[in-house]
């Protein structure tokens, strides 16, 4: 039983802030709720199913569901990282096909910014019950240097080049510079990016996401409910889910969760790569965001470096336009998580609601992919492909 | 190059007999009773049968599968290495010039004494 046309995202709201010293993360879910639901034009009593993962204060449903004083009959708290909030809409797909719920609300928020988190190289403690942590925490692996022996590697087998990986950050930027709410406005050059300090060789500073407080929330139901809204209809054809690690030993970091999650996605949905007009592509690094291109099937694997450059990702300008919000890279990385945002920009684009500098003309057509938790030793995979009707 | 203290790794059930081997020198791995294949990181139960598996010594030889600088606060070498018995594991590599550093190189196990005792099997090149 296939997922494809069985529910529609009727809302997607991001929040503004970029900067919450002021507000709990409690207070960020239920704000990024109400603006979901007001998006959809529904109300808070129609929510009956509730979505979210580990940004979510205490044991996620059980207090977010009491502090917005929801009334549901179906929960899911799976945890991928920052790709859970894609692998939540299929999962809430397959709640409405069931019947356990006909309207779901999933929510992100969090205030890392606010918090003083340097998460990309903050220091992992030994945590004896978590089995890797044993062997591993004793020589400091941080998100920033996992994703740099990837990026090392790729280099490696494939001749990857700074320069091709800085263009990655050239299109965010060129996307940001449009989006009033972006942390990182500035439209940035190849030489500033391979120019900026290095943090875990081979990754500059300019290769890593921003620090952002913030939130999103996407609103998930039934084809009927979706065609009595107000709102261009957006609906779910495909997904694909996945969780690559270090298989044993037998490690290799040339290829993300994505090649396994990515042809499950497209199978479902019954198209190809050439049939993506618009894509939301993680970006956490820029090596992330290139592993997912060739693993996805946009360029044969080892190419992704030929492929990002000269602006091949810049809308307007090259092929495959990708996160024209600009990204985690530019605009926003909530919770340090950007699952969600890669979806509401999705539906921005696929409605005709993205800015006009950046709207991709006739968007049918659009996919977004997210990887969560850690590139180079543990991570989560999940590929959503959806269609405007 | 000055190389910083690593934290221990805790003694768990699944270390004990790990530490006491990198005490005399020894780099342990597990190898599966029932398809022989060694892994990594230890676990009693095989990650590719689910057989039992049991610790035999490694030769304590490899080479750098990846790895990465880290600049600051204090520069260290975090790496993968693949051992000469097959497993690939994270590692920092030690007693070296980082910008020398390169994938392919070969290296051998060089316990470092731990904050607050205990050895850690990190690597350093062979000349
Ligand atoms: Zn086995």
């Amino acid at each position: 039983m296939s997922i494809k046309g069985q529910a529609y995202i009727v809302g997607a709201w991001e929040h503004p802030t970029r900067k919450a010293p002021d507000k709990s993360v409690a207070e960020l879910h239920a704000e990024c709720a109400r603006g979901a639901l007001q998006d959809a034009g529904l109300g808070k009593h129609d929510v009956d199913g509730y979505f979210c993962a580990g940004d979510a204060p205490g044991m996620g449903p059980l207090n977010m569901v009491d502090y917005m004083n929801l009334r549901v009959r179906h929960v899911d708290s799976t945890d991928i990282g920052g790709s859970s909030y894609i692998a939540l809409v299929a999962h809430a797909t397959q709640a409405i096909m069931a019947g356990k719920c006909n309207v779901a609300l999933i929510t992100l928020a969090g205030r890392p910014r606010s918090e003083g988190q340097h998460t990309g190289t903050a220091v992992r403690v030994v945590n004896p019950a978590v089995p890797d942590s044993v062997w591993e925490a004793s020589f400091t692996p941080n998100t920033a240097n996992l994703y740099a022996m990837c990026a090392m590697r790729h280099m490696h087998e494939y001749g990857t080049t700074s320069e091709q990986l800085a263009w990655i950050k050239v299109a965010a930027s060129h996307h940001a510079q449009y989006n009033p709410h972006a942390m990182l406005r500035d439209v940035v050059t190849v030489e500033d990016v391979v120019n900026s300090p290095m943090v875990a060789d081979p990754l500059h500073r300019l290769d890593c996401c921003v620090i952002s407080d913030g939130g999103g929330a996407l609103i998930v139901t039934r084809p009927d409910i979706a065609r009595g809204l107000k709102r261009p209809l957006v609906r779910v054809m495909g997904a694909g889910e996945a969780v690559k690690g270090q298989m044993g030993g037998d490690v290799d970091l040339t290829y993300s969760a994505a090649k396994w999650s990515g042809p499950a996605a497209f199978a479902e949905a019954g198209v190809t790569p050439a049939d993506i007009k618009y894509a939301s592509i993680y970006d956490s690094f820029t090596i992330t965001v290139l592993m997912q291109l060739e693993d996805l099937g946009f360029c044969p694997k080892g190419r992704g470096g030929a492929f990002v450059s000269d602006g091949n990702l810049i809308s307007g300008v090259g092929k495959l336009p990708f996160n024209t919000d600009g990204g985690g890279l530019c605009n926003n990385h909530p919770a340090n998580r950007g699952g969600i945002t890669k979806v509401i920009e999705a539906v921005r684009q696929l409605r005709g609601e993205a800015h006009p500098k950046v709207q991709v003309p006739n968007c049918d057509v659009a996919l977004a992919h997210g990887t969560g938790g850690l590139l180079g030793s543990r991570h989560g995979g999940a590929t959503l492909i959806m269609e405007r009707e | 190059m000055t190389d910083r203290k690593l934290a221990a790794i805790p003694e768990t059930t699944d270390s004990a007999e790990f530490l006491a081997g990198a005490r005399e020198g020894r780099l342990l791995i597990r190898r599966c009773t029932a398809c022989h294949k060694p892994h990594w990181y230890p676990r009693p139960v095989c990650p590719f049968c689910f057989g039992n598996t049991e610790w035999e010594a490694a030769s304590g030889e490899g080479v750098i599968y990846s790895f990465s600088i880290q600049r600051k606060p204090a520069a260290y070498a975090m790496a993968y290495v693949t051992l000469a018995e097959g497993p690939t594991m994270m590692t920092n590599i030690v007693g070296c010039d980082f910008d020398a550093l390169r994938i392919g190189q070969k290296v051998k196990v060089a316990f470092s004494e731990a904050e607050g005792g205990g050895m850690v099997p990190t690597f350093t090149p062979l000349p």
